[in-house]
């Protein structure tokens, strides 16, 4: 039987992953001083698994490198050696490398090695060490000789021999639910056998116990057959029983053709005798097979059940001599008929005139026998590499299509919401059958209930695809831990919120970009103990990673208590890059300020590190958190810190939305992007250079853009006194955007325009209402970029920024 | 055919075990620890108990010699499936009243092989 293994690559992967993830948090956990027996136990064994399933697996290199993982942890584990910084770290480094290995052979590719060696000589520098190494020594050495022994023995294994064994089992082996039947079993299948049974030690029947082992057998066996074969099959028992192979002179006789009549005297039976025991000793000598002889059975009424009337006509294929057959027969040749005579022809014609017949015999079963035993082992080695390689074939196509766990909460949860459903469903349609006007204050209740029952089906819906941000927090500890090692500074970083849950998308999508906001913290922001201390600040410095839901929001913060900001590093930069003009300078905002690091190729480290600071990044972060809807600032005090904050929709399914009407079109605003919604007045409109005009809000000045003159569409009116004004933030700056009318707030399904049609400069997606017809929902960046180029055709400068501040200065002037 | 409890924390290892036993016709109960395993035992009888040695809540050991005291898991085969080939394991597995052990790496056949021994 052949089972394909690859089936269990995915479920192996998976796990192993999980592992890695327990190993590297344990390891974080772990505090060299004082070394927690449950923290290391629990390390241990997630090596330990992984070794177990990649050597099943076939996944050899894994499977050498964890070995010597595990030798290692047994060692601590067991109180051998202690465990020092950088042996953390250098289990650490291991946690990597075989993250890398697992995910290369899960995509199929060969794994690259060179990382792994490296370790793995490290570990076994570690391991020969210390006088506690001896262990680790002894299963280094065993790997490679085991394959060794394996071919020797393959090689030899075509050579018959005879083997004299002597077995007596330990007397408590039943206990332990060995059988000594069992093995001599296993033993007849090896080859032929012969044995006789021991009684020396049996007490007498008063002093018997039934739970004990009393008989020993003297064995005789000969086959092509190992005495490797041989001793693993009391391998489980060998310690507490005697064993003694021997080899005797190879079988010289040649098997021979014997023909056997037996009848049984009549009351043999009554004598404790049993018929078929001897047919099947005789089996165990060679190949039997038996004809049965039925004439002397009387009719059913006179039969007696404990009379033998059977006879059997036998021909055995043996190499024993005939005296060995008498044997069988010893106790009841005396009232037996018996004849045993040589038949004509060898064995070897017999053999091929009956191939048919032979077919279930002993024979195939004991070469079947050798081929599970030998074969696998020396087939262990060459194996993995094509089977690697065939398995990740197999398995590229699943690797793609990725699953999600969910909680049985969330299921249950869902079942009963959808009950629920059905509940409310059979009301209505009862109320349906026979409605009249006067139950329509039930219809209503109905309605409302059923709207209650989808909105909360929904949730439970999307609830499915959230995961708790952790998976996306948890990677910190560790990026922190290794980075301010690397710099020389101390740091502590502190999660909180981590239970605040995500859709998975914006999940994977928001990683990267948190982890590049880390680094920057721990490179730029966190000083270096001496200057910490200097400006009377704990030499440790913190990080803080925040997450929380407010309205349909998830916020992250990143806060540190570092050196800050330095606006007049960044507004010389800025100047120096042309950003901004040296005049500008003085007048911008720290806000605005700050949020020039997200510049392309902007970067204020004096040095270039590894960490952080080529200046790609920042730039990077801000697009990819813009593009999942969301929005990012920076607020920071010189000298105390700086603090990040990030907001993303928690789901890209749905959105909460404000549906506005100009002329016949229906069109919805994401709902967070709204600050306020006000009436216009023309008064309060002014018209600035640049042909922009900018609406006087309270004591700001925001640029207007009229939608229909966006859409190019028919408003109801173009004059702006009767039109409404809704007031979004597009880039940390207003815009009024001018409106006919305001209509419902809803939650709204997110349909991809891309998808099934094109992509629509300001247009985000498109969703369906309830009365089936089709509203877009609008793209505030996007629309505030075409209008930012037609209102600045001519001379090209296509900022709404630009014009913005050049606003500000107008209203600083005025 | 035989009832088989398989116990092993890693869900691809018990998989795997599982699944060949399954396709040699037996009847497989399967655990992912040594407390469920108890459990599973002790709610109907199994005819083998095969189990790894390094688990969470109960290891494999103490399983084996829980069972043993049972009296239904008296004569019962129990075998460990350990990694190493070390002495000290085999023989404290031995000492809890394990029948006999596998050790890992193993493919189907020689698992099928092996139970043979004990079935």
């Amino acid at each position: 039987m052949s089972i394909d293994l690859s089936q269990f690559h995915q479920v192996f992967f998976e796990e192993s992953f999980e592992g890695l993830e327990v190993m590297e948090s344990s390891l974080m956990e772990l505090d060299p001083n004082a070394v927690d027996g449950e923290i290391i136990n629990s390390i241990f064994r997630a090596a330990h698994s992984i070794k177990g399933g990649s050597a099943t697996f076939g996944f050899d290199v894994v499977a050498d490198f964890t070995h010597v993982l595990e030798t290692l942890l047994d060692e601590i584990r067991d109180g051998k050696r202690g465990i020092t910084q950088d042996g953390i770290d250098l289990f650490l480094r291991a946690v990597d490398c075989l993250r890398e290995l697992l995910s290369q052979l899960q995509q199929g590719d060969e794994p690259e090695t060179e990382v792994a060696q490296e370790l793995k000589q490290a570990f076994e520098a570690i391991l020969r060490d210390s006088d506690g190494g001896s262990g680790g020594d002894a299963g280094a050495a065993a790997g490679p000789a085991e394959p060794a022994s394996a071919s020797e023995q393959s090689d030899a294994a075509a050579a018959e021999t005879r083997w004299h064994v002597y077995f007596r089992p330990g007397t408590d082996t039943l206990r332990t639910g060995n059988d000594p039947m069992r093995m001599l079993r296993e033993l007849a299948a090896l080859g032929d056998i012969a044995l006789a049974p021991v009684v020396d030690a049996l007490p007498s029947f008063s002093a018997l116990e039934p739970e004990c082992c009393y008989l020993a057998w003297e064995i005789s066996l000969s086959g092509a057959i190992e005495k490797e074969q041989i001793e693993e099959i009391f391998e489980w028992v060998a310690d507490e029983s005697e064993i003694r192979i021997s080899a005797q002179a190879p079988a010289a006789a040649a098997a021979h053709r014997w023909s056997i009549a037996f009848r049984p005297g009549a009351d043999m039976l009554r004598t404790g005798n049993e018929p078929v025991r001897m047919l099947r000793e005789l089996a165990d000598l060679g190949e039997l097979r038996v004809e049965v002889q039925a004439q002397q059975l009387p009719a059913f009424a006179q039969l007696e059940p404990e009379r033998a009337y059977l006879g059997w006509q036998m021909t055995l294929v043996t190499e024993v001599e005939k005296s060995r057959i008498e044997e069988v027969f010893e106790w009841v040749v005396d009232e037996s008929e018996l004849s045993i005579t040589a038949a004509q022809g060898t064995a070897a014609e017999g053999t091929a005139a009956e191939p048919a017949a032979r077919e279930p015999a002993a024979a195939p079963q004991a070469v079947k026998a050798v081929e599970a035993a030998a074969a696998p082992k020396p087939a262990a080695k060459p194996k993995p590499k094509p089977k690697a390689a065939g398995g990740g074939e197999a398995n590229k196509k699943p690797v793609e299509t990725s699953s999600i766990r969910v909680g049985i909460d969330k299921v249950d949860n869902l079942i009963n919401m959808v009950g629920e459903l059905v509940i409310t469903q059979s009301m209505l349609g009862q109320l349906g059958n026979d409605f009249e006007i006067g139950r329509l204050p039930n219809l209503l209740e109905g309605l409302t209930q059923l709207e209650h029952n989808t909105r909360e089906l929904q949730e439970s819906v999307m609830r499915i695809r959230m995961l708790p941000i952790s998976f996306a927090f948890s990677r910190f500890p560790r990026m922190v831990r290794d980075l301010s090692r690397r710099l020389n500074k101390k740091m502590d970083i502190a999660l909180s919120g981590e239970q605040t849950e995500l859709d998975k998308t914006v999940m994977e999508k928001i990683g990267d970009p948190l982890v590049h906001l880390v680094r920057n913290a721990v490179d730029h922001g966190i000083e270096l103990p001496e200057e910490r201390i200097a400006s009377g600040k704990p030499e440790e410095g913190r990080i803080m990673l925040n997450a929380y839901h407010q309205g349909g929001n998830v916020v992250i913060e990143i806060v540190d208590d570092g050196r800050g900001l330095n606006r007049e590093r960044i507004l010389s930069k800025a100047v120096d890059k042309g950003l901004i003009s040296e005049r500008d300078a003085g007048s911008l905002a720290d806000e605005q300020v700050y949020d020039m690091i997200f510049h392309p190729g902007f970067s204020t480290a004096k040095e270039v590190s590894d960490v952080s600071g080529r200046g790609v990044g920042m730039d990077v972060v801000k697009r990819n958190i813009l593009a999942l809807n969301g929005s990012v600032e920076i607020s920071s005090k010189a000298g105390e810190g700086s603090k990040i904050t990030i907001r993303l929709p928690l789901t890209l399914a749905i959105l909460d939305g404000q549906l506005v009407r100009v002329g016949s079109h229906t069109y919805i605003f994401p709902l967070v992007s709204i600050i306020e919604s006000l009436q216009c007045k023309s008064s309060l409109v002014n018209q600035v250079a640049g042909g922009c005009d900018v609406f006087q809000l309270r004591n700001e000045y925001v640029p207007i853009i009229r939608l229909y003159d966006v859409f190019s569409i028919e408003p109801d009116s173009r004059n702006l006194d009767d039109s409404l004004m809704v007031v979004v933030e597009c880039d940390g700056e207003k815009v009024g955007v001018v409106i006919d009318d305001l209509l419902a707030q809803q939650q709204v399904v997110i349909k991809s325009l891309e998808q099934n049609y094109q992509k629509v400069e300001g247009i985000s997606g498109a969703t369906i209402l309830g009365d089936g017809t089709v509203a877009l929902i609008l793209d505030i960046p996007g629309i505030v970029k075409i209008a930012g180029v037609r209102h600045h055709d001519d001379n090209r400068v296509s900022s709404l920024a630009q014009s913005h501040s050049e606003l500000m200065m107008a209203s600083a002037s005025a | 055919m035989a009832k088989i409890l398989a116990v092993d924390d890693s869900a691809s290892m018990r998989q795997m075990v599982s699944f060949t036993l399954k396709g040699a016709g037996h009847d497989v109960v399967e655990a992912s620890d040594g407390v469920e395993a108890l459990n599973k035992a002790q709610s109907g009888a199994v005819d083998l108990v095969i189990s790894d040695v390094n688990m969470p809540n109960m290891d494999g050991i103490t399983l084996i010699s829980k069972l043993r005291q049972l009296p239904n898991y008296k004569f019962t085969p129990m075998l460990m499936l350990t990694t190493e080939s070390s002495s000290d394991k085999k023989s404290a597995g031995k000492a809890a009243g394990a029948t006999g052990w596998i050790v890992k790496p193993f493919n189907p056949d020689q698992l099928l092989a092996t139970i043979k021994k004990v079935l």
